[in-house]
């Protein structure tokens, strides 16, 4: 049994513990599940150390029989590219629980239902990044619905059933599109190859021009809604208002990569030439989102608006560096998704900390909360600073390799997006001064700063912010191989600096 | 290469003192300055220690390295941090901790009612660090670790009293100024990689003349943008005035001696870069002769005293970056003239915040006047600093000025003569601004109001490091220029190729003499007009000249109507977009669906119908693509 199918089964079994303990138990609910995802992220911790770094293909592979009749299997593996991913997963889990660990009380339902719906959120998220297999990854994509659906329906704040039917309604017309274009796919194989859902296999069909482009259209549709990329995001400031802080982070940190991470495994694995007659418009939308995203989020005046608007502007890099197929994009853009989802998990947890103590989301309410809580006020200014890329932290990395692989395919692309730089000054800071630059007012004054809990939560995401800015290489290393795999098999190459040829 | 294993720990110590400082917190408030204090001067120590190494071992095996670890590894694209002590980084690395050790000392009296002055001091520390990494980095990606690292530690300083709202719009200001210029400092990378292959000082530097004139050019103007970023240079200058809501000992190091002379570092250092690239030098040029002209001229209408010495730092890194525009002989000049410029106008800056500590903090020289008689000290190095910076022989100023006038004079064809001639005009006004500073400030009529509490002179912590920077002031010019002492240092560097002047078309002397011409003209203008009685409120009836320069040359009201204002339209703009017509449509086909669903109503609750509709439109797009694969 594959070390993945093990980190899965763990997360079942432990949602099924939690089943036949009394609902009162609630603590006790909170610290068995918070055992099971510690225990699950440590398994992650040693499944990326010794994943084959020499390799680029699949590793830890399993395939079972699942549905012969259609060639269904159930099969899964890792590259470093969707290792890199499950790591940063099973990492945010227990943060979150930890960072959140009251958040579930004042639910629709108990407590013990939020950590099963946590739990089994979880087994979809690894399933989703380890499945080698089309259906089996469409079935965990669809699933992950579930489980969010409810946590912002039954756990959030304000619209949270509007916010909540929006984000599925959005998500299931993207799933559906795809589940057409999963179809297509299986049919063409089944003509070529005989009836597979075996992703290696269906790599290798031969697909005309324009079916592929159909087809392309409908992963990368189902993916830019996932992600989310402009014009199909305002889904995400919505839920993210709405939401819980942890399902915020999950949602933003890990779900939304799916469909960068689905552009990459998907799109481009499957339908090269349809990729290669999209780009240029896949870069334009990738652009829209950097500038588009940044300018809203400046004038967001809700605090969580402000980072689902920030991120969207984050995912339009991510989307730029896979689609400007250098190895430079593409490496950064994996090391984005995984940075994103600490920076972005720092800012929503401080925020959700700020918010439930001040009693409003509002930038305008906060103020001066340097003086008052000075740890939670730096913690806020340093995932700031990592989310505008600060030289040092760890997204600077990441955003300047995006930019740097852009440029020397499609220099224009990535001197506009660039100017996503200044934006970022202008997004993280304006609200930087408002909440916590300027005199404390009156309603802030008696504002607790965070607990031992709340710190412990939040220090070992600060630590991996700085640790990974000044030290890329453990993830690059990992990365690297699979990143420059998708690149020649895209027939892609690095442009040659020009002093060398 | 030789390596040396101490240039970690010259950038390590501040950056752990800091990291210390701000983590222990309020339990180590009592002695958080020392510890601050003490890591400034440790790297200090380093410095002068592998500055002695560097100057016993020959010439050509002068610069070491220090490779750290394998930085960012991708494809083509490695870059290693590494660190690189040559001639040219010596000089900064001396100047950061040593005029840095004596601002902390200062600061130590400075800030001692400060609440907060162990945060200050881990700032410092902050500071520091990030400047010695900007000198120390060996690639252009390093330095940009150290570049918005000076740019963070200069925006938690200018905004350290950021209770008041001002102070915390100035210092975020300052940061997105400094990210206009950072864009520039990112293409710049980007080019060069692109062309390249390669973004470490040396690798560019061996290939830097294959490459196309065009993409020169590009990479010099970026890094120019960066320069004026980080430099206050025209048309990114408008934050620096605003930095001096800063404590004042940060404005001495940070907004005068170190961080705002980063760009000319940079243009200095990319050296093999301008020299090929003509356009981008001429663009140099313009650019410092505008700003030397402009700082100078706002100098003049200041009644703030670290507002005129801020517009005089402008103006004098004018000096600088014309300078490097200058070529291969041109950019010894501009770091003399840098590092005599880090002495008597942190020493000034450092005065100015005596005079402030002494005045109950306030900074509008027309409520000064006569403090000479009670602040002898002060008195004293300020007017030294004054001296040095009017460049009256033999004080530093002089020898660093004159130069640059000189070659500015002597560089070929007409654009010699023009900016040659600016600089001389610049002088003359550097001349007029100062001495009123001089004159409003320490002589004249007493303007202040409260009689019973007269200035008193600096503390011994206070006066020590101002005594030291004037000694600096005096006889750092003389010293830089005795056999050509930087110039021979500097010239592996900077002017690898040993280019000389060959045509002079003025004697030294002769320019000389016209450069003391202009000063005496300034000063004698400034006796005339403020040596007299000077009213205490600044008067209305003024030129126009005056109030454009009272108010920066309106570039504030310029920046707003072309950069922030038509800014927050878009911001408003998009998000009604957003709201009206995007999320518009999504609201639409939601409540279309929802009509459409009506009839299903019946039959489910909740949000199943919206499920089934869904459906509905899946196998449509199904039943649509299967056809369309099996046509």
């Amino acid at each position: 049994m594959s070390i993945l199918t093990v980190m899965m089964l763990i997360c079942v079994i432990g949602a099924g513990m939690l089943f036949f303990i009394p609902t009162a138990k609630t603590v006790l609910v909170k610290q068995i599940s918070l055992a099971i995802s510690i225990l699950v992220a440590l398994i992650g911790i040693y499944l990326v150390g010794s994943l084959d770094k020499t390799q680029s293909g699949m590793q830890f592979v399993e395939i079972r029989n699942w549905i012969p009749t259609f060639g269904i299997n159930y099969s899964v593996g890792v590259d470093g590219i969707s290792a890199v991913l499950i790591l940063m997963s099973v990492l945010l889990v227990p943060i979150v629980l930890l960072a959140t660990w009251n958040e579930s009380e004042n639910g629709r339902w108990s407590v013990r239902t939020f950590q099963i719906l946590v739990l089994i959120l979880e087994v979809f998220m690894i399933g989703v990044f380890a499945a080698t297999d089309l259906f089996l990854f469409y079935v965990f994509f669809e699933a992950m619905l579930i489980p969010v659906y409810f946590l912002i329906a039954g756990y959030g704040s304000g619209e949270r059933a509007a916010a909540a039917v929006k984000f599925l309604l959005y998500s299931l017309f993207g799933g559906l599109l795809m589940l057409a274009a999963i179809i297509g796919t299986y049919v063409i194989a089944g003509n070529q190859i005989g009836k597979t859902f075996d992703i290696e296999k269906l790599s290798t069909l031969q697909i005309d021009q324009t079916t592929q482009n159909l087809l392309f259209l409908g992963f990368f549709l189902a993916f830019a809604i996932k992600a989310p990329l402009w014009p199909f995001h305002t889904w995400l400031p919505d839920a993210a208002r709405s939401a819980t802080t942890g399902t915020s982070v999950l949602l933003v940190g890990v779900l939304d990569k799916v469909g960068t991470y689905g552009m990459i495994k998907f799109c481009l694995k499957l339908f090269p030439e349809a990729s290669r007659y999209f780009t240029p418009w896949i870069i334009g939308l990738a652009l829209v989102s950097i500038i588009y995203g940044a300018i809203v989020a400046i004038g967001q005046k809700d605090i969580r608006g402000l980072i689902a608007f920030t991120s969207i502007s984050h995912f339009g890099f991510i989307t730029m560096g896979i689609f400007a197929m250098t190895t430079q994009g593409m490496s950064g853009a994996n090391l984005y998704m995984f940075n994103h989802a600490f920076s972005t998990a720092a800012l929503f947890l401080i925020a959700g900390w700020m918010i439930a103590r001040r009693k409003s989301a509002n930038i305008a309410d906060f103020g001066g909360l340097q003086r008052v809580t000075p740890v939670m006020a730096w913690s806020f200014f340093i995932a700031g600073l990592s989310s505008l890329a600060l030289p040092g932290l760890a997204s600077f990395v990441s955003e300047f390799l995006v930019l740097v692989g852009t440029f020397t395919r499609y220099p224009v692309a990535a001197v506009i997006g660039t100017i996503g730089i200044i934006l970022a000054a202008l997004y993280i800071l304006i609200p930087v001064q408002r909440a916590l630059h300027g005199q404390t007012l009156k309603s802030n004054e008696n504002l607790s700063d965070l607990d031992i809990r709340e710190r412990v939560a939040i220090a070992p995401v600060i630590l991996l912010i700085i640790l990974l800015g000044l030290f890329p290489k453990p993830i690059l290393d990992l990365i690297n191989p699979a990143a420059k795999t998708v690149i020649t098999s895209n027939g892609f190459s690095d442009p040659v600096s020009k002093v060398k040829k | 290469m030789n390596t040396s294993n101490n240039l970690l720990y010259l950038i390590l110590i501040p950056l752990l003192s800091s990291a210390i400082l701000l983590l222990l917190g309020r339990k180590i408030d009592r002695y958080g300055h020392l510890i601050g204090t003490l890591a400034s001067a440790c790297s200090f120590v380093i410095a002068v220690v592998e500055f002695f190494a560097m100057k016993s071992r020959d010439v050509t095996q002068r610069a070491v390295t220090q490779k750290l670890f394998e930085w960012i590894s991708v494809g083509d694209f490695k870059v290693d941090a590494t660190l690189l002590l040559d001639q040219l980084s010596i000089c900064f690395v001396l100047l950061i901790t040593g005029v840095g050790t004596l601002i902390h000392i200062y600061s130590i009296a400075y800030m001692s009612h400060d609440r907060d002055r162990r945060r200050f001091f881990a700032y410092l520390n902050l500071f520091i660090a990030a400047m010695l990494l900007l000198v120390l980095g060996d690639s252009y990606l390093n330095l940009y670790v150290g570049w918005e690292g000076v740019g963070l530690a200069s925006y938690l300083l200018i905004g350290f009293w950021n209770q008041k709202p001002e102070y915390a719009t100035a210092a975020k200001k300052a940061f997105v100024a400094n990210r206009i210029g950072d864009f520039g400092l990112s293409i710049a990378v980007m080019l060069m990689f692109a062309n390249f292959g390669t973004v470490t000082f040396s690798g560019v530097a061996n290939h830097a003349e294959s490459a196309s004139r065009s993409a020169l050019t590009a990479i010099g103007l970026m890094l120019l943008l960066a320069a004026c970023g980080k430099s206050a240079q025209f048309p990114l200058q408008s934050w620096l005035g605003d930095a001096m809501a800063g404590p004042t000992p940060v404005s001495a190091l940070i907004h005068a001696a170190t961080m705002v002379t980063a760009g000319v570092y940079l243009i200095a250092r990319s050296n093999f870069i301008f020299d090929v690239a003509p356009t981008a030098q001429m663009m140099v040029m313009i650019i410092g002769a505008i700003t030397l002209l402009f700082g100078a001229i706002v100098g003049m209408a200041k009644d703030d005293i670290k507002k005129a010495l801020a517009a005089s730092t402008m103006s004098q890194i004018g000096y600088m970056i014309l300078a490097t525009g200058l070529g291969p002989v041109g950019y010894a000049f501009a770091i003399m003239h840098l590092l005599t410029h880090g002495f008597f106008k942190a020493g000034m800056f450092l005065g100015a915040g005596s005079v402030m500590h002494g005045m109950h903090d306030e900074v509008n020289m027309r409520k000064y006047g006569g403090i000479g008689k009670f602040m002898p000290l002060t008195f004293v190095t300020f007017g030294l600093g004054y001296l040095a910076i009017i460049g009256v022989p033999p004080f530093a100023g002089f020898y660093s000025k004159d130069k640059i006038i000189e070659t500015a004079l002597n560089h070929e064809g007409s654009a010699g003569l023009i900016f040659g001639s600016l600089a001389l005009i610049g002088a003359a006004i550097t001349a007029f601004y100062m001495s009123r500073v001089m004159l409003m400030t320490f002589f004249g009529n007493e303007r202040w109001t409260n009689r019973a509490d007269e200035p008193h002179e600096a503390p011994f912590l206070m006066a020590a490091p101002m005594v030291v920077l004037a000694l600096g002031s005096i006889c750092t010019g003389f010293l830089f220029t005795r056999g050509e002492s930087l110039v021979n240092w500097l010239r592996p560097v900077v002017n690898p190729a040993g280019e000389q002047h060959l045509v002079e078309h003025y004697s030294a002397t002769s320019i000389s003499i016209a450069a003391i011409t202009a000063v005496l003209i300034g000063v004698a203008f400034a006796a005339i007009k403020y040596l007299k009685q000077v009213p205490n409120i600044a008067p209305d009836n003024v030129s126009v000249f005056t109030k454009f320069a009272r108010k920066d040359l309106l570039q504030d009201e310029f920046n707003n109507a072309v950069l922030v204002k038509p800014g927050q339209s878009l911001v408003k703009t998009l998000l009604n977009f957003d709201y009206i017509v995007i999320d518009g449509l999504v609201r639409l086909v939601g409540a279309l669906s929802l009509d459409a669903g009506q009839t299903l109503r019946k039959l489910q609750t909740g949000y199943v119908r919206s499920y089934a509709l869904l459906m509905i439109l899946g196998v449509t797009a199904l039943i649509f693509t299967i056809w369309l694969v099996t046509l």
